[in-house]
């Protein structure tokens, strides 16, 4: 039974392995300036990763074949070098291997979290509250209106708490439950939760963060193919949690001009 | 060694009289690990039961599960689940198998059977406590279980509870109303039986050990749970006050995880001044040492099981040691892993991803003196070894794909995704389990006195092994294509050409729980049944294999046993075979290949 076990430990290693050689299961396009990086890190992590699970799989059958249920059970021996080969491997191999990918992997990571956008990127603001995203452009101003929690009323689609009455800067704020972007724009998205904690997630632009509630938070970001994206919420945030999603709509920047001058004639 | 307390045999408590004191309310840490082990077996059939309800809801959304309403009318009316009480099942089904299941069957349970008769004492240090540990787990379950029967239901914030969600209360949505304070005195109450468990086990480590019996001459299970308990003491620790803090913010109007300003059903929460990251910091404080409380004491289970089937001692013995004392050290600064895009300082990110790669060294380690061992072996394969040989191998390809999860930068990609799902069941679950499974057809001839069925047992082995990739290893394709979890179904367009491979894994699941069925069937009969089981049946060298099976309420029968030798001496040439007892005063030369 123990060259059963090898065998199946060997096969289970291999058709594991086979999806991800042939990518039957690609990671989404990447319509992002930074994602590359990523997808980067991830190709060669997934080299890494894949070497060190066969190589460990294939040794763990090999092994197990050639000494399981000896028929003459010879006197016992011990690996060549016995466990300082293993501590050495261990240390050598796997901690470059580590210290590699740390250190390579921190360039997609500072990229996106180490350095502003830049002077002039796009701001818009996205609210996330019980199963909705909503965004909020500043307007001609380039000033997004002061929230007033109190002020917020679901019924009068006052989703961001505004007070155009008394708040110069909210009159020309315009509200949209889509967030359409112009293509090669870098967008400083500001994050805001109106309730519990929620995450915003697209996959094709390489960016996922959380909402903190009491916490606004900032991401920037440039797409770099125009088509329209889902954006998914990916912290549980109660019920409607799998059904709490959105569109991100990339445009030329003169369809995103109509766009606009579409959404703002219909606040 | 002068460490070594000579005096310790003193009787803890006379002989148990009656039913009750000898099974219910035993002083005995043998009852009381069995009770443990009951209590586990319990829950996971549980959360196996909660695991099919989702994965046939996941790939049939709006099919009927005849009787469902049995269990709540208003989560399944008409026997359609729907997709809150996919999620109060999702929370049950997290919840019971971290804490009553992993945490308690291969650390509570087999702890206490065995760890104070490996090191030859007669009981626990604290046997009271003892037995308070496991009726105040016992307590916990109930309070846990009772959620399901309330109008509201159990709660929707999922195992990790995460604030605000778990702490404003019912306007949030279903179970959020008293399920949610249940779900939290639960595990505070879980809590205090564990902290007191892990006191126990510290104490008897450290003072009861037999003459002879020095740290190093442990068997690697008795350290594994030594160093586990000593993580439980300090991760229990943390996250009762957490619980205590949640129970406040939910009861008595506090704001310890609720900020100001927010907003529900157009109605602002009367609440400032509190941190959502301080739940999120806390829980992972606690949570990710858990992981270790899982899988440390499976770990030690499998090198002991291993040893013995091998016929000879691992590489290294201190290597093995230290090795599970840095990934217990690790296992405290890598928390902040879990909120790489929790929207903690991005700074901190990288200070945790470090130790979290560097983790990996010390697992390498253990899993290249695991296998580097076979080499040379005379490996016997039966129920337990296969189970002890799966373990190194899901073990592996668990522990692989935390390479892609170490790294913030890809964590953006993947996080939330079933690539997580994937990665922490088969790492933390499945391996656990395995060394669960490894411990009991090993020890269950101790525990009962009768042998387990070798055949049922294969059957069972290969069942769950196969079984558990082909559940497991599509959800990390799954994964790499941003397939995110904590979904009662998939509505987004994308994933509607992967709904085969749910059902693929719905599949899988169904089969391999069905395959736990014959696990059932063989402890009961073997249990009534099963072949009467010599005092060392696996010619084992360790304490447990001197005394009878099962042993007397003493363990000793008043004898107090001395110990001779390191706890592996096999691959000699003895009077009784190809290995020597840690009792027996045989004067032997072993080679070892490091001292």
């Amino acid at each position: 039974m123990g060259k059963l076990f090898a065998v199946v430990v060997v096969l289970i290693a291999i058709a594991s392995a086979i999806p991800i050689v042939l990518h039957w299961y690609p990671m989404a396009p990447d319509i992002s300036a930074h994602g590359h990086l990523i997808d980067e890190q991830m190709a060669d992590t997934m080299v890494e990763a894949g070497f060190a699970f066969l190589a460990a799989q294939f040794i763990l059958g090999f092994f197990v074949f050639r000494f399981a249920d000896r028929k003459d059970p010879g006197k016992i021996r011990t690996f060549p070098g016995g466990a300082k080969v293993m501590v050495a491997a261990a240390v050598i191999l796997v901690g470059t291997e580590v210290l590699a990918l740390g250190i390579l992997g921190q360039r997609a990571w500072a990229g996106q979290y180490f350095s502003p956008p830049s002077a002039d990127a796009m701001t818009i603001q996205t609210q996330a509250g019980q199963f909705a995203f909503y965004f909020r452009y500043p307007g001609p101003d380039g000033k997004l209106g002061p929230q007033h929690p109190d002020k917020v009323n679901e019924g009068t689609q006052n989703y961001f708490g505004l007070d155009p009455q008394n708040d110069v800067e909210s009159r020309d704020d315009v509200v949209t439950a889509e967030l359409g972007i112009p293509v090669n724009k870098e967008i400083r998205l500001l994050m805001h939760s109106k309730d519990l904690g929620h995450s915003f997630y697209v996959r094709e632009l390489r960016v996922q963060q959380d909402f903190v509630p009491g916490l606004d938070l900032m991401v920037h970001f440039t797409a770099t193919k125009p088509g329209r994206y889902e954006i998914v919420c990916t912290q549980l945030c109660g019920l409607g949690h799998y059904n709490m999603k959105a569109y991100l709509n990339v445009m030329s920047q003169e369809d995103f001009n109509a766009w606009m001058k579409q959404k703002i004639s219909e606040q | 060694m002068s460490d070594v307390d000579s005096t310790h045999a003193v009787a803890h408590h006379a002989p148990p009289q009656g039913f009750i004191r000898k099974h219910i309310f035993s002083l005995d840490h043998k009852v009381i690990g069995l009770q443990y082990y009951g209590l586990g077996l319990v829950a996971v059939f549980i959360a196996i039961f909660l695991s099919w309800l989702m994965r046939i809801h996941l790939v049939w959304p709006n099919s009927r599960i005849p009787g469902l309403h049995l269990l709540s009318s208003a989560g399944a009316p008409g026997d359609v689940m729907t997709p809150e009480y996919y999620l109060s099942i999702l929370t049950m089904h997290g919840t019971l198998m971290v804490f009553f299941v992993l945490t308690n069957a291969p650390f509570a349970a087999f702890g206490n059977y065995f760890l104070p008769i490996q090191i030859g004492a007669e009981d626990m240090a604290f046997p009271r406590f003892n037995m308070m540990s496991f009726w105040t787990t016992f307590v916990a379950f109930c309070v846990l279980i009772s959620a399901f029967f309330i109008p509201d239901g159990p709660p929707i914030s999922g195992w990790t509870a995460y604030a605000p969600l778990s702490a404003v209360g019912g306007a949030a949505g279903p179970g959020l109303a008293y399920g949610q304070t249940l779900w939290a005195i639960s595990i505070g109450i879980f809590c205090i039986a564990s902290l007191l468990g892990a006191l126990n086990f510290i104490a008897t480590t450290l003072d009861l050990r037999a003459k002879g019996m020095t740290m190093m001459r442990m068997p690697l299970c008795t350290w594994a749970w030594f160093i586990t308990s000593c993580i439980a003491l300090l991760a229990f620790a943390v996250l009762l006050p957490a619980c205590v803090l949640l129970c406040l913010d939910r009861l008595a109007g506090t704001s310890f995880f609720i900020s100001s300003g927010l907003v529900i059903n157009d109605q602002v929460l009367p609440h400032s001044g509190g941190s959502t990251l301080l739940w999120q910091h806390m829980f992972w404080f606690f949570g990710h040492p858990e992981v270790y409380i899982a899988i440390l004491p499976a770990a030690g289970i499998v090198s002991h099981i291993l040893i013995n089937s091998l016929r000879r001692p691992l590489l290294s013995h201190k290597v093995v040691i230290g090795s599970m004392l840095a990934i217990a050290f690790l296992s405290y600064v890598v928390w902040g892993h879990h909120m790489f895009i929790s929207g903690m300082n991005p700074f901190s990110s990288l200070a945790f991803s470090f130790p979290t790669l560097i983790i990996t060294i010390p697992a390498t380690i253990l899993t290249l003196i695991w296998v580097g061992s076979i080499y040379g072996s005379r490996l016997r394969i039966t129920s337990a070894s296969l189970f002890a040989l799966g373990f190194i191998s899901l073990f592996v390809s668990g522990g692989v794909s935390g390479f892609f999860l170490a790294q913030p930068s890809i964590d953006i990609y993947l996080h939330a995704t079933y690539f997580v799902v994937g990665h922490f069941h088969l790492v933390m679950g499945v391996a656990a389990v395995f060394g669960i499974f490894a411990g009991t057809y090993f020890w269950f001839p101790k525990m009962t006195g009768h042998m387990m069925n070798e055949t049922l047992g294969k059957i069972h082995f290969w069942g769950t092994f196969i079984g558990a990739y082909c559940i497991f290893m599509p959800f990390h394709y799954l994964g790499m294509i941003g397939n995110v979890r904590r979904y009662s179904t998939f509505v987004d367009d994308y994933l509607q050409p992967y709904l085969g491979v749910h059902k693929f894994i719905t599949f899988a699941a169904l089969t391999t729980g069905a395959f736990q069925l014959i696990f059932l069937v063989n402890l009961i009969y073997s249990r009534f049944k099963g072949p009467k089981a010599p005092v060392n049946p696996w010619e084992c060298t360790s304490l447990e294999w001197t005394v009878p099976s099962p042993p007397p309420w003493d363990n000793f029968g008043g004898v107090h046993p001395v110990v001779y030798h390191d706890p592996y001496q096999y691959g000699i040439e003895s009077s009784t075979g190809d290995y020597v007892m840690q009792t027996d005063p045989a004067n032997i030369v072993v080679e070892r290949d490091e001292k």
